[in-house]
């Protein structure tokens, strides 16, 4: 059987389904974080498929741009995790409910 | 060896590099380096005091602001009107600057009213400014955006800034709680909106707005659902920003822990860009595929508007209150969205050219009367704010009887606007919702104005929230009944200029209607702008 770039796209989709089921159900920010690189890895993976599909080299160019964006914003989050945790000796998400209302 | 290897080398074609117009980039440039070099100096220099990059911030904004003048003359001289440049990827057009100045008026604003707060807190520092200016051409960045992956870009450098602003008050578990909310689904929905836009390269071929919109218009899609999904992951990803129902959970928690000039950025300057992307892509891009789209914004508006509005009357807190009627005002500049046509787009973009002078000013007033910890945000604490500071209640009244909708207030006109674009555009039931929903509103704010100036000073309930066991050092409502407020001088100057605008031109809204108008035909032009790779 061929592998075509439609396996990949199937691929990519369950998993950016995974990692946006996880980052619903668990509870642990540091999971929820690495659901969140899960989702945009997801999405690199479709842009090649995709740009493979096209002959197209703007769909590869394309994941350095997020790769990129996916580090700074992992480095904001872990930042934020570290302010969190300094402060209270646990942090789950379920922890974080001072606002409600 | 070298020699060799080199000698063998195929000679190396230059490779072309798009054209660079580098004054259409002037704006963001300013704000982008002036950013950095505020990071870079306050390196260097430590001890300077706070309200000297308050100024700079301030001064860099408004020079943004005025390096947009000559452009705007540019783009409105019929001769040589809207393009693009950066090989198609930065468009060039009326809507571009109109909305630059938006988010530029909007950092010059919240950094004034940040001056003041960072002193009562003790926060002193560089950061809240130079991340604001980061965030801020961000902004600009959607707004010129021409390209997806532009767009892409420019929300994260928006919201990775704006995440941290939210987790500020690092003394302030609020504050950091509402940070971490902020980062978790605003990255969640960064990632619809990539997928979306990974989608809709895979149907097209392109990321480029105008090699989209040529290619829609001269092919006919056997099987649009690739298109179609990308379509509902970008406008998932959107809607998460602007604060659209059913993605607006983040935003009742978020505007009441992060820091008050931060939440009057956010309320502002981060919904005009997450519009400027709305209008781009969708009315302009994918104008041809509207039947598709417009119910979709139809039933979100509808959701939004009634939801704001009911939501916000329930609440106890004024800053969640204001969030909600902030999701409201959402709602009614989608109405303006859903009608798709010029006349919409130009009423969605006075009613962000305004909603952000009433929407600083509010959260200004909420910045002062706050007090110290930015904590005494319930209904109860702003009774008889008109006896403690009778120039702030009066300021508030103005910015809540605008944000209400009432005549002579820019925001009778805001809204007056986008519903009778609604109308024209036959959307008759929704401009019906959108009126329901401004009366239902006009409650919550008359709420807050009769606690401010007709609450007898006897009736302080002790309000017996909870939550607020936590701040029980905070002032009795009693005693703070007669403690007058100190108004820091940048926020008096900031909220003066809200009020004024906010009352001038609901009076004479001439100025910014025709300004407005002006950037809108460009909207149009700007999907005939040719490419200009190379030369």
């Amino acid at each position: 059987m061929e592998i075509t770039s439609n396996w990949y796209l199937i691929l990519s989709a369950l998993l950016f389904s995974i990692g946006a089921i996880g980052l619903l159900i668990r509870r642990n920010p540091l999971v929820m974080f690495m659901c969140v690189e899960l989702m945009l890895n997801a999405v690199n993976l479709s842009f090649v498929a995709f740009g493979d599909r096209l002959g197209d080299i703007a769909g590869q160019v394309s994941v350095f741009f997020v790769l990129v964006v996916a580090a700074a914003e992992v480095v904001v989050g872990l930042a934020l995790v570290v302010a969190i945790s300094r402060r209270r000796a646990t942090t789950t998400a379920d922890d974080l409910s001072v606002l409600r209302g | 060896m070298l020699q060799t290897l080199l000698a063998q080398q195929a000679p190396i074609e230059a490779i072309d590099t798009p054209a660079i117009d580098w004054a259409i980039l002037a704006p963001l440039l300013v704000m982008a380096v002036g950013g950095i070099l505020m990071l870079t100096f306050a390196s260097v220099l430590k001890r300077l005091p706070s309200s000297v990059w308050s100024v700079a911030a301030v001064v860099i904004s408004l020079v943004t602001a005025i390096t947009v003048i000559p452009l705007w003359m540019r783009v409105t001289d019929t001769a040589n009107s809207a393009t693009s440049t950066l090989a198609g990827a930065v468009a060039f057009d009326g809507f571009s600057l109109f909305l630059t100045v938006v988010i530029a008026l909007s950092v010059a604003l919240s950094a004034m009213l940040a001056d003041g707060y960072l002193k009562r807190e003790g926060l002193e520092g560089p950061e809240l400014f130079v991340l604001l200016m980061m965030s801020a051409s961000g902004g600009i960045i959607m707004s010129f955006a021409n390209d997806l992956i532009v767009l892409f870009i420019g929300l994260e450098i928006l919201s990775i800034a704006v995440y941290v602003l939210a987790a500020m008050h690092t003394r302030k578990l609020q504050s950091q709680e509402a940070g971490i909310k902020y980062f978790v689904l605003g990255a969640f929905s960064s990632a619809f909106f990539l997928y979306g836009i990974a989608m809709i390269y895979g149907a097209t071929g392109s990321t480029n707005l105008i090699d989209i919109k040529n290619f829609l218009s001269a092919t006919v899609l056997a099987d649009d659902a690739l298109l179609l999904a990308g379509f509902a992951l970008m406008l998932v990803g959107l809607a998460f920003k602007v604060a659209a129902v059913p993605f607006h959970f983040w935003t009742p928690d978020v505007y009441q822990g992060a820091p008050s000039p931060v939440v009057a950025y956010m309320a502002s300057a981060v919904k005009a860009a997450g519009f400027a992307g709305i209008i781009r892509v969708f009315v302009l891009t994918f104008e041809q595929y509207r039947t598709d789209w417009q119910p979709v914004i139809y039933v979100l508006a509808i959701l939004t508007l009634l939801t704001g509005s009911f939501l916000a009357i329930v609440q106890t807190d004024v800053k969640r209150m204001l969030a909600y009627s902030s999701i409201s005002h959402a709602g009614f500049l989608l109405v303006g969205v859903q009608a798709a046509t010029d006349r919409g787009v130009n009423a969605v973009l006075f009613y962000l050219a305004v909603y952000s002078f009433m929407v600083i000013g509010s959260f200004g007033v909420l910045t002062v009367a706050g007090g110290v910890g930015d904590n005494a945000h319930t209904l109860d604490d702003y009774k008889g704010l008109s006896k403690r500071s009778p120039m702030l209640a009066f300021a508030m009244m103005i910015f809540l009887f605008s944000q209400a909708g009432v005549p002579l207030t820019t925001g009778f006109f805001a809204k007056f606007g986008v519903i009778s674009a609604a109308i024209d555009a036959r959307s008759f039931w929704l401009a019906v919702v959108a009126m329901i929903s401004a009366v239902i509103a006009a409650f919550l704010y008359l709420k807050v104005i009769v606690a401010m100036f007709f609450a007898g000073d006897d009736d302080h309930g002790h309000g017996a929230d909870a939550e607020d066991a936590a701040d029980a050092s905070e002032a009795d409502a009693d005693d703070a009944g007669h403690e007058p407020i100190d108004i820091p001088l940048g926020a008096g100057i900031a909220i003066g200029v809200c009020a004024l605008v906010t009352v001038v031109f609901g009076i004479w809204p001439g100025p910014i209607d025709d300004l407005a108008r002006e950037a809108l035909p460009r909207l149009v032009a700007e999907s005939s702008a040719f490419l200009e790779i190379g030369n």
